[in-house]
């Protein structure tokens, strides 16, 4: 809770109130108490309040139940990572309040259910402790069914009397929610939400309240990074799709096939990742940019396929929220070790595009360049998230939907004649005709992954197979002519420039942030194009010292991160080092700016 | 928009700027009316690539003269295949196809099919691409009923990559990869067909070009995923294979009995089990909803709920519900 500052009491109580920038609230649970169920009422309150929000969960890879948090950092200012320490850890149980007590800043508040936790003296000097009895006090208000359930919402009743938050939107969220055929879950879910607002809380001395926020523009919208990058590819067009079941891809899929039949389109759930990625390259030859995705072990399945899409050069869109691998790996963390599949996976010279969306904000908006992209060049393009970004909820400026909602329906004009794979185009950007189409020469063409002739028929001419790999290459090239120029985050030279790829913008502008405040010359670079790169790295990395990689992959055996890998090999610069972790967690900001300067210093 | 429309017979440019979730328009394909079907030379594309003798020459010929007699016209067909000889028919047809990967030519097919329903898609293949590599893919779509032809060309040995043993091979077929004599007990694809739930199953062989004919105009007729094996004779590495079932060569064509319900499941299974040559003809025959229709039907249902409003607009109302 930065800047804070003391101010008058309210005129209903004794209790101090502190004016706070921004709070960082940890829930600890398991998975089944309903801890996310807070979190994203919490959020969706930040996003209604014009405040800034980001969440942070772990949820446990067993089937049911299990050890499982969730932090949700609230600022009136702008929040980039989901915070190192926690103002304040709300725990459950014993082992919640064990395992997370150090995840608290010194000082900080740890609110718990006096009837599962016993604190431990030791804690008691370095973080304030406040109990309530939150299972019985939760079974009392609705009525003693001996169930505690609602235990969460009352918990967060708790919250909103400690935070000054807007109680009459906290309750019209509960409605929403709650809302539907059975009335009494509003009923009860008010009931126990009204029981921990009025709940004393006399051993708490201050309670707080935030600044306001700055007026935006435009109303606030809050979801998760799989509803953002769904929602996204549905603006852009895309209304065919196929799947298979995979954590954490799956809520994608789920998405698509509930809300793709409105707009007259469909998912479909497949056999097995490769039926999905075959189908969807069949929705795609049949005229329209299809979509598949998957995680971990499923793009591994998918990569003879997307090399037949290389190769024919068909429109794709391949989403893959990255987990920790390899094989099946940590299901449920984070790892950003799919860049060199997505770059390179599959046999053969096999071109594709791969982008990296930043943010939750930036799913949407990635969705449907990745789908204009796709298009324009009739390529593969992958779509890099990660659990991390999949899972966290962010609130954002609403899309201008009227105005980035755009049709793709396939044109059926006959043409007079068409070849797919004509040399002659520039830069070798050719587009497919989708079946259908009358071709008045009378010569059809075949989409292949064989080496073929401009129509697409077979070829063994050597000649044939240099110029249509050139072809292949050449408009990826060229395609990087498109992106927009490359900016730093803080001044474009200095000591050291944290360069970070996808959901590692966030922590690493944070760590910029903090350091330039105390005088560091670091600044930032945030890659959302990996594949191709962008034009103008090299100018970049001039005005650097050091050019540290901060990516969430292992050092591998030459030392160096996946991208940091793929950096160096194209610039031969031996200035481009790596800061990787693979704890399967998202970076604290505070690491990011030990690990820099440990090695800013060693190389000094 | 839909992604169920279709162009129109006249191959009118679809709206470009139509942006309106408009119910879907049309779940069949467009009537061709007095328009002339196709000629053999404008529907014959390279020469074929295989050996002189293959049986692969048949049915290539037997497709021509489908499209033909069905006044067919180059904006309804799609030819899809996957990989090995019988796999390389899409360069021989002149019309829109795709040549996609070993095995996976079905769920390639399902995406045009479920998308454009206006496009009869004919899939052709081997026994190792159908049965070996996509054997998954082979049960599925038959469960799912996609609508489609698929055409097996069953010649029991893998050709292309010249002669190991196949998914059909009989039991003692001597190929590369089993020197001594095939050890694996064969596929018999008519009752995998029948068991995975495939509402169309006929069997036919090269050498009785009118019955090659007759199975693909009452394939192409159903409503459904229809499949046909066809017994297709690898002159190279496994000549004489179909000798028994040609009557050329001192051997019978039996057909399906007359008095065979081509409903009746159990009895369809019992045919197929009947030892080579065995039956020619249709061994079941039923009538299901299609996965196009259901999904269709979910399409239809959902748009009921947001007739008149935007694609846009729609999108709209999800937002609105996340402030």
């Amino acid at each position: 809770m930065s800047d804070t500052i003391e101010a008058a009491a309210p005129s209903t109580g004794a209790a101090k109130v502190l004016k706070i920038n921004e709070a960082v609230i940890r829930i600890a649970g398991n998975s089944q108490d309903g801890i996310q169920a807070i979190g994203g009422f919490l959020a969706r309150l930040a996003g209604r309040s014009e405040q800034e929000v980001m969440t942070f969960m772990t949820i446990p890879s067993t089937i049911s139940g299990g050890p499982s948090i969730f932090q949700v950092r609230i600022g009136s200012g702008e929040v980039l990572s989901a915070g190192d320490e926690a103002d304040m850890l709300l725990c459950f149980y014993q082992h919640s309040y064990e395992d997370h007590i150090k995840s608290l800043k010194l000082g900080g508040i740890v609110l718990f259910d006096a009837d599962h936790v016993v604190p431990n003296p030791a804690y008691e000097e370095n973080y304030r402790h406040v109990g309530v009895n939150i299972s019985s006090l939760t079974v009392e208000a609705i009525g003693g069914t001996g169930r505690d359930k609602g235990k969460n919402i009352f918990a967060m009743g708790l919250l909103a009397k400690i935070f000054d938050l807007n109680v009459p939107k906290l309750l019209k969220l509960i409605e929403e929610r709650f809302g539907g055929k059975d009335p009494s879950l509003v009923a009860n879910a008010t009931t126990c939400f009204n029981a921990g607002y009025m709940h004393s809380l006399e051993n708490l001395l201050k309670t707080f309240q935030f600044f306001d926020p700055e007026k935006k523009d435009r109303l606030q919208v809050v979801m998760n990074g799989n509803e953002a990058l769904a929602y996204g590819l549905i603006a852009a067009g895309v209304r065919f799709g196929a799947g298979y079941p995979i954590t954490p891809w799956s809520d994608i899929m789920e998405l698509l096939r509930r809300e793709l039949p409105k707009y007259g389109g469909m998912f479909i759930q497949t056999e097995d990742e490769i039926a999905a990625v075959s189908m969807a390259l069949g929705g795609s030859y049949a005229g329209r940019v299809a979509v598949t995705g998957s995680s971990g072990p499923g793009i591994s399945l998918k990569t003879e396929a997307i090399g037949w899409a290389s190769m024919a050069e068909m429109p794709l869109v391949i989403v893959d929220v990255q987990r920790g691998g390899p094989s099946t790996g940590m299901p449920t963390n984070v790892e950003q070790s799919d860049l060199n599949i997505a770059c390179f996976g599959g046999h053969g010279d096999s071109p594709r595009v791969v982008l990296a969306p930043v943010s939750v904000e930036d799913c949407f908006y990635t969705a449907i360049e990745a789908v204009n992209l796709a298009r324009k060049y009739s390529t593969p393009v992958f779509i890099l998230t990660d659990q991390g970004i999949a899972t966290r909820i962010e609130a954002f400026e609403e899309p201008n939907l009227e105005k980035v909602c755009q049709d793709i329906s396939p044109d059926f004009t006959p043409v007079a004649e068409h070849k797919p794979y004509d040399l002659s185009k520039p830069n070798g950007i050719t587009q497919h005709i989708a079946p259908g189409t009358k071709v008045l020469s009378g010569k059809y063409p075949i989409a292949t992954g064989l080496e073929h002739d401009e129509l697409g028929h077979p070829t063994g001419s050597s000649k044939l197979h240099s110029l249509m790999t050139a072809k292949r290459r050449n408009k990826l090239r060229q395609l990087a002519w498109d992106f927009p120029k490359l900016k730093t985050y803080g001044p474009n030279e200095g000591q050291i420039l944290l360069v970070s790829w996808g959901s590692g913008q966030g922590p690493v502008r944070e760590a910029v942030d903090r350091a330039r405040s105390i005088g560091e010359a670091i600044s930032g670079l945030s890659l959302r194009y990996i594949n191709p790169l962008p034009n103008g790295l090299e100018q970049i990395f001039k005005g650097f010292h050091h050019i540290f990689v901060v990516e969430l992959n292992d050092e591998g055996t030459y030392g160096f991160g996946q991208l940091a890998a793929l950096l160096r090999a194209r610039y031969c610069d031996p200035r481009i080092q790596g800061i990787t972790k693979s704890d399967g967690l998202t970076w604290k900001v505070k690491e990011i700016l030990d690990r820099a300067r440990t090695l800013a210093s060693a190389k000094a | 928009m839909s992604i169920l429309t279709s162009p129109t017979p006249a191959a009118t440019p679809a709206p470009a700027s139509a942006t309106a979730a408009t119910p879907l328009t049309t779940t069949t394909p467009p009537v061709t009316g007095e328009r002339k079907g196709l000629t053999k030379k404008e529907i014959a594309a390279d020469h074929p690539t295989w050996c002189p003798g293959c049986g692969d020459f048949s049915v290539l010929a037997l497709y021509f003269k489908l499209i033909e007699k069905r006044k067919m016209i180059h904006e309804q067909i799609t030819t899809i295949a996957g990989i090995g000889c019988s796999s390389r028919f899409p360069y021989f047809v002149q019309a829109h196809g795709a040549h996609f990967i070993h095995g996976r030519a079905l769920p390639f097919a399902s995406g045009i099919s479920l998308s454009r329903p206006d496009l009869h898609v004919f899939v052709f293949g081997g026994d190792g691409d159908a049965f070996s590599i996509g054997g998954n893919h082979f049960s599925h779509t038959c469960r799912k009923n996609i609508k489609m032809t698929y055409c097996v060309m069953d010649n029991w040995v893998y050709g292309l990559t010249k002669k190991q043993t196949s998914p059909t091979s009989p039991l003692g077929f001597k190929s590369k990869t089993d020197l001594w004599g095939a050890v694996d007990y064969p596929i018999n694809p008519m009752k995998q067909a029948i068991a995975a739930g495939a509402t169309f199953v006929a069997r036919t062989t090269h050498t009785n070009p009118n019955h090659v004919l007759a199975m693909m105009e009452a394939a192409m007729d159903h409503d459904g995923f229809s499949f046909i094996e066809c017994l297709s004779e690898c002159v190279e590495f496994y000549e004489g294979a179909f000798d028994a079932s040609n009557p050329r060569k001192g051997g019978v064509f039996k057909e399906v009995p007359k008095d065979h319900d081509v409903t009746n499941e159990g009895a369809a299974y019992a045919l197929a089990g009947d030892p080579f040559p065995g039956y020619f003809g249709i061994f079941y025959k039923n009538s299901k909803p299609t996965k196009n229709a259901k999904e269709a039907e979910i399409i239809k249902g959902y748009q009921s709920k947001v007739t008149g409003l935007k694609d846009w607009q729609i999108l709209q109302k999800n937002f609105d519900r996340m402030k």
